[in-house]
């Protein structure tokens, strides 16, 4: 057990936990912030996507032990209502189906704009492709992504 | 917290509003717990708007198991089935507020709990949710505005013909007097209920066919706790299982256990039985490992931990046999001892196949045809077992106590497992309190559900409340796959390229993908239809669209096979067969209606430009009937070193009136692109009872850059009543891709998953 004092959403969040616990878990099961889901747990199918300093990860796969100082933004902490243009944007492609892949799809999404504010569809096919989607709406994320683009 | 699921459910009342079911229509009325609504608990209201409404409303007019409206006209209307993706949960409520006769932007959607006293078929599976709920929501609807309006011709005192209603407002036009819904829903609530209400005509209808949101769309986006697996509640425990580790292996003991429960957060270690032995399994309980091993404890991560440090001893089963009740069939199923292995399963369809089998339909003299044809064309087709992989791993919460049993998580048949549970905890069923949560995914997965008893179990013998977590190996590994099929079609050409005769053998482990009456029964003089099952210990389900998503894909192939041995262009083909189906129809019983089927096939044409492309691109068509709608694809690919690119998919869809037009397009979106995914990638594999593939780097499903760079939906437009959309867009897919390939390669694909096969 060791204690950390995590930045999450912009708050320092304490917890006295395992070393080895994933982000995912902290999140799920010691803060109360089920946004982010569990899917694969080996970093292959991106439900669990959070931001690490702006960066998309995989929080599956990310031990508590690892984050330092970083500051970690949960889909909770994009916007209390869905305000972020991702978000508008998911909202007004009505993207989801079942839904439960859809807040690491928008993390992902999030992360590539910040970085690549006008992506190609190569570009969106690249950073896109570690997030599953079983429901198959990846041509609406795809739109989704290009009108969030244009905001 | 402002999860629902954290609040405590709240018993049931009933009264007679709930009258819909005791007025026979089916998929009728229920009643639920509204009192976690005044608890307080929750700040705001969203109306499908997302407009917030304050003022939390505590004093709703109940005007029948659906409507419920405030006396400062908030509008409530429950969703009865659970959503699974499929958009019921907005456009069952749609529906009702068609009739109801409100604008859709003041209306609160509502999940509802299970609740069989009141309520009918309260179910995802076989895309029925609207097909059958069509009368019934709009009755509901309807009913509630004639009580609206007899209330308030009673306080106005005019006739109740001059009361009119336009979006949620009550007008007597002589007198100019007018007022809202719920100004008038507490008297409504009192008026008896009309025994005959008119419903709209079609050309009327507002909300019905255009547009709206899904409901939970806002939360989807946020993160908001919608799922099963984001259950939390005060001093609950997390529980994960250890299932043998093959097909064909069960429990025998746990080597160390008192070393695991001594670790750290680590409540318990025990095995459970699933079912108690000699009771009869119904349709949806399953033949899965009744014996699992549970791990209990604070955390999922310590949990995982404990799982992984268990060490436990199986052992072989012995052939067995099971009797089961499939919703009134009685049946014995045989359970084979054995490490089984997808070599000796290819071996044993092929080995089949070579046999005569049951023979389920016979016109006219299929031997004499194939006989005196001129050409005999014979192919054989394959589909590998698939494992579902719905993106939210199995799971369920459970607390059950001496007294009673409360329950919440994602589930497609809860009124079946209601049943399960009751007969293994031996407790009666109004002691059994079922909260739906969204499904993440269910696609036929969720119809069972083993986990739900185990988390009952578990929660009886810890005594606490448990929220039961599957990793994603478990939940991959531990049975319920689409069932492995292989069918052989043979057609009997004429001298003049008319097909004459044919014969379609299929075979299935452990059961059949033979739909003996559908297309093209009934279009042929000459035809044969025979199945078989093969019996094994693999455990199986229902997976989206069942038996259709590889027979489709099998006849769908051959067709456009034989439409190029005659030379005709394969929608002329299909036209063809499907003129002669509906003028000179074959045998008494065909499924599909050949006016209709042709339909979707000659918009396919129209939209895709067929006739303009289908020579100088690779298109692939492909069309199909099942769960009562119908659909046609054409795929327009290239290859690209080696890998199938789709540039564009048509898709041509009638089911009827659309409810909600873009949800139902990106149910055909969505199920074009599974199509692709598991047409090329799908397949779980077996090697001495281990499943080859426990996650997602050795089972491989579509990813974004290989989805089709455009999908058109089209649907036919017409009065009739709406069918689903849930799975009949979907097994057209897999034929239209094999043809496209054809085109694209040369070369026929006959074995599932394509990939393997491209070279």
């Amino acid at each position: 057990m060791a204690k950390y004092n995590l930045k999450i959403n912009g708050k320092i969040r304490k917890v006295d936990i395992d070393p080895s616990t994933p982000m995912l878990w902290v999140l799920r099961d010691h803060l109360d912030m089920p946004g982010t889901k569990y899917g694969c747990g080996m970093a292959q199918c991106g439900a669990c996507t959070v931001h690490l300093d702006g960066t998309a990860v995989r929080s599956c796969s990310l031990p508590v032990s690892a984050i330092g100082k970083g500051a970690i933004t949960t889909i909770e902490g994009l916007s209390e209502n869905g305000t972020h243009p991702v978000q508008k944007a998911w909202i007004e492609h009505d993207v989801a189906q079942c839904g439960y892949c859809q807040s690491g799809q928008i993390m992902s999404a999030v992360a590539l704009l910040k970085e690549n504010p006008k992506p190609t569809d190569a570009d969106i096919d690249n950073a896109m492709s570690g997030n599953i989607c079983r429901c198959g709406t990846y041509l609406r994320i795809k739109e989704a992504i290009k009108t969030a683009s244009k905001n | 917290m402002t999860n629902i699921q954290n609040m405590k459910p709240v018993k049931k009342t009933y009264n007679r509003r709930s009258f819909l079911k005791s007025s026979a229509l089916s998929g009728g009325g229920f009643l639920l717990s509204i009192g976690w609504l005044s608890s307080g608990q929750r700040s705001a209201f969203k109306s499908t708007d997302n407009q917030t409404i304050t003022n939390l409303p505590s004093n709703w007019n109940e005007l029948n198991g659906f409507i419920k409206i405030t006396a400062d006209n908030v509008i409530k209307i429950m969703s009865p089935n659970p959503e699974g993706g499929q958009g019921v949960k907005t456009s069952m409520p749609m529906i009702v507020a068609e009739e109801l006769d409100v604008n859709w932007k003041n209306v609160i959607v509502e999940q509802a709990d299970l609740d069989t006293k009141h309520f009918t078929r309260q179910f995802i599976g076989g895309s029925q949710a609207i097909h059958q709920g069509w009368k019934p929501l709009r009755t509901a609807g309807a009913t509630a505005r004639q009580m609206l309006r007899e209330a308030a011709a009673t306080q106005w005192q005019v006739p109740v013909d001059e009361v009119s209603t336009e979006l949620g407002i009550l007008y007597h036009k002589k007198s100019g007097k007018s007022a809202k819904y719920g100004e008038m829903a507490s008297a409504a609530s009192r008026i008896p209920i009309p025994k005959e209400v008119k419903l709209k005509d079609v050309k009327d209808f507002k909300i019905i066919g255009k547009s709206k949101s899904n409901v939970d769309i806002e939360k989807i986006v946020t993160g908001k706790p919608l799922f099963g697996i984001d259950t939390q509640k005060e001093g609950m425990l997390i529980a994960m299982i250890i299932h043998p580790p093959a097909m064909g292996l069960k429990f025998k003991a746990i080597q160390n256990e008192d070393v695991v429960k001594k670790m750290k957060g680590i409540k318990d270690v025990f095995p459970i039985k699933i079912f108690n032995e000699g009771y009869e399994k119904t349709f949806f309980d399953t033949l899965n490992f009744n014996e699992v091993v549970a791990v209990v404890g604070n955390s999922t991560w310590e949990v995982m931990k404990a799982k992984k440090a268990l060490k436990i001893d199986w052992e072989p089963i012995q052939s067995s046999t099971e009797n089961r009740n499939m919703l009134g069939r009685k049946l014995t199923v045989k359970i084979p001892s054995g490490l089984e292995s997808s070599t000796e399963h290819t071996e044993k369809l092929a080995e089949m196949l070579k046999k005569p089998l049951n023979v389920l339909r016979k016109d006219g003299d299929p031997e004499t045809a194939f006989k005196n044809a001129t050409k005999i064309i014979e192919r054989t087709y394959t589909g590998p077992f698939l494992a579902h992989n719905c993106m939210e791993p199995m799971n369920f919460y459970a607390y059950v106590t001496d007294e009673k049993a409360e329950l919440a998580g994602p589930l497609q048949k809860p009124e079946f497992t209601e049943q399960a549970l009751s007969a293994r905890l031996g407790m009666p069923l109004d002691k059994i309190d079922i909260q739906i949560t969204r499904l993440g995914g269910g696609f036929g997965k969720r119809s069972y559900a083993h986990w739900l008893l185990e988390a009952a179990l578990i929660s009886q013998k810890v005594k606490a409340p448990v929220k039961l977590i599957y990793s994603r190996e478990d939940d991959m590994t531990s049975g319920i796959y689409r069932p492995a099929y292989s069918a052989t079609y043979r057609a009997a050409l004429d001298a003049n390229n008319d097909l004459i005769g044919f014969h379609v053998k299929a075979v299935g482990i452990p059961e059949s993908p033979l739909f003996p009456n559908r297309f093209p029964a009934g279009a042929v003089d000459n035809y044969l239809a025979e199945d078989f099952t093969i019996d094994s210990n693999i455990t199986v389900g229902s997976y989206r669209a069942p038996r259709s998503n590889f027979i489709a894909a099998a006849e769908q192939s051959f067709l456009d096979e034989v439409a190029e041995a005659t030379g005709k262009d394969p929608i002329e083909f299909r036209l063809d067969l499907l003129k002669k189906a509906k003028e000179k129809p074959v045998g008494k019983t065909n499924d599909y209606d050949p006016a209709r089927y042709a339909g979707v096939l000659e918009l396919v044409r129209e939209k895709s430009g067929w006739e303009q492309a289908k020579t100088t691109r690779k298109l692939g068509v492909s069309a199909y009937y099942c769960h009562d709608s119908y659909a046609a694809h054409v795929l327009d690919i290239e290859v690209k070193n080696g890998e199938p690119i789709v540039k564009n998919v048509c898709c041509a869809i009638d089911c009827g009136i659309v409810v909600n037009p873009d949800t139902a397009k990106n149910m055909a979106e969505g199920a074009v692109i599974d199509g692709i995914g598991v047409a090329l990638f799908g397949k779980m594999t077996f090697t001495k009872g281990v499943p080859d593939k426990n996650n997602f780097h050795t089972y491989r499903m579509i990813r974004m850059n290989e989805a089709p760079k455009k999908i058109d939906v089209h649907f036919v437009q017409n009065n009739i009543d709406p069918s689903g959309m849930g799975e009949p867009a979907y097994p057209p897919v897999f034929g239209a891709l094999a043809n496209a390939l054809y085109k694209a390669t040369g070369k026929r694909f006959y074995q599932q998953p394509f990939m393997d096969f491209m070279g």
